[in-house]
């Protein structure tokens, strides 16, 4: 297959030839980087929490009066512990995905003059430590008297805490964190002990890095940790404990409102959390889709208008001995020639779209494989547009050639 | 002769009603596509108080008592700092604005108890903002002063408790305490939710939280303060507060104040007047930063909070990227049927039409195909708009197509296809009269 002759054709008609090329180059930045965005949409929403998901459930409780945090506190978790099925109810200040509590900002000596960065705090009561099923990786889960520590307004003074392998290698980098110590305004904590994963309730402020700054307090229940209720049931039996848990609340806490929004077992509350990125994927599949289908249908557009504007000219060729074969591979080479220059166009198109979405957004550099993905996509997709014309143009008989038009 | 070039432009379109139909389609997908995000956009980014925005302004003062150059004014104020700033009077209106959550439940209602939130704010509030009543009014500036227990609520809880009926001067009771209701309110949705809009720099871009729906229950500051004691929650603390201290005296901020201020002058005299109250806080060794003091407008304070959702942004720009990939492609597609058409054109020329002529009635032909694909686009935005409203976002009861954003579908989509019409019809105009009765 002679490319010369393509070239030549192709100088003739610059302009059709950069239109398809600029819309194919326009097609390919945005495939890269609506297929980035989903990619990293998805890798966010695959994010471990640390926790027996299948397992928890949580039951948020409002409207109390905090006087009698523990009275109720012992009414609900006595009202729990009825329900056949419960593994175990405890006290706990938040779960992972649900509604955020105890963050605050931390500094690793006593002065307050080293920032080590904004954490989430899980405060938990007896028995919440072993129902999340976190997993300690050095140090010791919390003994049973670390729970009794009194509270200062939302933690526990003085308390040996749990920090996730994350934060450690964030506040003591290439140190052994047990034993080391950190600060909350005065509030002092002493590391007891590492976890492998425990993501924070909300993600993190400081991006998907700071996603694991978590701590684990014991802590004892009372008026600063109250109305929040750690469930755990076999993941079969999880939802039918939890609706009954509601239904409890009427008889043992009627001096309570169920707060139904933050009453759901930990994979709804996952669910309900990633909502907005899977809405996103979705609708950049829809764009990418529709882009694929715009593009094919402008290659298939042209190409038809080039087969019948070159009619003769086929005529004369096939007349001269050229196959049906010659005559579908012109096609398919050119239109391989006008892609491979759209995604060259493209490739530069792509990343300046991804500085720009960089600059705006969340978001890192966009991998070349995407690049090299988009371009095959492409160069498929030219091929497939381009074959209804092309077989149209080989079924030209050399006939044509011979008559006047 | 336009409605020649029309009925010539009709002709041509029927006679080859493929191509005619996949440029209509992408025009109809491109506009489709645009027309739903920038709806969106439009009612996210509206200004929620048309006419009075520009009057209204959202004083800070930074409480912090470290001295740091770098640090900036919260987004709230302490309580001392704001109910100072507010007993002075110094702005034509002025109003404190802090929510909570509490228990309610109306006696005589065969209801459950319920939570709902409460906006401890002031007289001010409900004249400042526009707010439409649909029984009775708003308490009193004096209500405000002798913690009066009354309330104004939303249609909404209204049409709950009451289903609907004037419940002026029946008692609820809010937490433990009883209050009488002096005010409903008539439907009202700002967008965004503007006077409660404080950290959007903190949401990582998902913001949609702002354009929930306003509050059920609306008490005189000093009041709700007393009936939920306990359930206010602080914005932020500088550092944790000590036990058993109401959050009035904690180093917490949690209270914000709107203003409205008329006239330039005014703005200029209260910008003094903010500078000179944290002069005087310095001196009194509460502040540590004096001239820290910020007053944007409503527009700058949303546009500082990012209110509009990034992702809804996300999507206005790969939208247009997608009309710009159908523009092209309708260049393309329009290049091929008017040379296609050369001979004709030859014809015409050879008759005595001129460039300009040629050049018209391409035109024409371009924007009809416009016009046809702003029917299709039209169609396409009434579809995205209803995929919209089924998602489950805090704005989606607020997504419409208003008048403008209908008009502007089918401006964007002739606009659109008459920019792509341009190069083909000028390629189409010189075609040589000679050449092409040869060929023919």
């Amino acid at each position: 297959m002679q490319i010369q002759p393509i070239l030549a054709a192709l100088r003739r008609h610059r302009l059709a030839t950069l239109l398809i090329a600029m819309e194919i180059a326009l097609a390919c930045a945005v495939l890269c980087n609506a297929a980035f965005l989903i990619a990293t949409r998805w890798q966010q929403a695959r994010i471990h929490s640390g926790v027996d998901e299948a397992s928890l459930a949580v039951l948020t409780l409002e409207g109390y009066d905090p006087a009698h945090a523990v009275d109720l506190n012992a009414r609900v978790l006595a009202g729990l512990r009825a329900i056949p099925g419960l593994q175990s109810a405890s006290v706990i200040n938040a779960v992972p995905f649900g509604q955020h509590a105890g963050t605050a900002g931390i500094t690793t000596d006593a002065a307050g003059q080293h920032f080590g960065g904004v954490v989430d705090f899980y405060a938990g009561g007896p028995g919440s430590f072993e129902a999340l099923g976190v997993k300690v990786v050095a140090g010791q889960a919390p003994a049973p008297e670390a729970y009794q520590r009194p509270m200062h307004s939302f933690l526990p003074d003085d308390a040996t805490v749990l920090v996730t392998s994350a934060l450690a290698d964030h506040l003591w980098p290439g140190g052994d964190p047990l034993g080391k110590e950190f600060w909350v305004g005065r509030f002092h904590f002493r590391v007891g002990g590492v976890l492998d994963h425990l993501m924070r309730q909300r993600g993190g402020e400081g991006g998907p890095a700071t996603a694991e700054w978590s701590v684990f307090v014991p802590a004892p229940p009372g008026e600063q940790l109250v109305g929040r209720y750690l469930i755990r049931a076999k993941p079969a039996q999880l939802s039918g404990v939890l609706r009954d848990a509601r239904a409890a609340m009427a008889k043992v806490a009627p001096d309570a409102v169920v707060d139904l929004a933050n009453s759901q077992t930990v994979s709804d509350l996952r669910e309900d959390y990633f909502r907005r990125d899977r809405t996103m994927s979705r609708l950049l599949l829809g764009v990418i889709a529709a882009l694929l289908l715009v593009t094919a249908l402008g290659i298939v557009g042209l190409a038809s208008f080039w087969v019948q504007q070159r009619r003769r000219q086929i005529g004369v060729r096939r007349a001269l001995g050229a196959t049906r074969g010659d005559i579908l591979r012109y096609f398919q080479t050119e239109n391989f020639l006008i892609v491979t220059l759209g995604v060259l166009l493209g490739a530069a198109g792509a990343y300046a779209m991804n500085l720009a979405l960089m600059q705006r957004f969340e978001l890192s550099h966009l991998p070349a494989v995407y690049l090299l993905v988009a371009a095959v996509v492409l160069w498929s997709l030219g091929q497939l547009a381009v074959l209804g014309p092309a077989l149209r143009a080989a079924a030209v008989p050399p006939v044509v050639a011979t008559r006047s038009v | 002769m336009f409605a020649y070039y029309l009925d010539l432009a009709l002709r041509s379109l029927k006679r080859n009603k493929v191509l005619t139909a996949l440029m209509v389609l992408a025009i109809a997908v491109g506009i489709g596509a645009s027309m739903t995000t920038l709806t969106v956009m439009h009612l996210l980014s509206g200004d929620p108080l048309p006419g009075r925005s520009g009057q209204i302004f959202y004083p800070q003062v930074d409480p912090y008592p470290t001295p740091d150059p770098r640090h900036q004014p919260w987004d709230m104020m302490d309580y001392r700092s704001a109910t100072d700033l507010w007993s002075a009077h110094r702005a034509d209106r002025q109003a404190l604005v802090t929510g909570s959550a509490l228990r309610l439940t109306a006696p005589g209602v065969n209801l459950p108890p319920l939570m709902v939130q409460m906006l401890a704010t002031t007289s001010d509030f409900f004249p400042m903002f526009r707010v439409p009543f649909r029984y009775g009014n708003a308490w009193t500036a004096q209500d405000d002063a002798s913690r009066a227990r009354v309330v104004v609520i939303s249609d909404a809880l209204n049409r709950k408790l009451f289903g609907g009926a004037n419940s002026v001067g029946r008692t609820l009771r809010l937490k433990d305490t009883d209050v009488r209701i002096v005010g409903v309110l008539a439907p009202w949705r700002p967008s965004p939710q503007f006077y409660d809009v404080a950290g959007g720099r903190f949401a990582g871009g998902d913001t949609s939280a702002f354009y929930s729906k306003p509050e059920d229950v609306f008490a005189p500051f000093a009041s709700a303060l007393e009936i939920n004691d306990g359930g206010f929650q602080p914005f932020t603390c500088w550092q944790p507060p000590e036990e058993g201290v109401k959050l009035q005296n904690a180093p917490c901020v949690w209270v914000a104040l709107w203003v409205q201020l008329d006239s330039a002058a005014k703005v200029a005299d209260y910008r003094r007047f903010l500078a000179g109250y944290a002069q005087q806080q310095k001196a009194l060794g509460r502040f540590a930063q004096a001239d820290n003091t910020r007053m944007p407008g409503l527009m700058a304070w949303l546009d500082f909070n990012h209110v509009v959702p990034s992702d809804v942004r996300l999507q206005s720009w790969l939208a247009l990227a997608f009309l710009l990939i159908c523009l092209f492609n309708m260049v393309g597609l329009l290049l091929a049927k008017f040379l296609r058409r050369a001979g004709e054109i030859g014809v015409r020329r050879a008759l005595g039409a001129s460039h300009r002529a040629i050049f018209a009635q391409c035109l024409v032909e371009a924007g009809l195909i416009g016009l046809l694909g702003g029917v299709g686009g039209w169609l396409l935005t009434l579809v995205g708009l209803w995929l919209v409203r089924s998602q489950p976002v805090e704005y989606a009861d607020l997504v419409h197509l208003d008048l403008s954003m209908f008009a502007l579908t089918f401006v964007l989509a002739v606009a659109a296809s008459l920019l792509a019409g341009l190069l083909p019809a000028l390629r189409a105009a010189r075609v040589a009269p000679a050449l092409q009765l040869k060929a023919g």
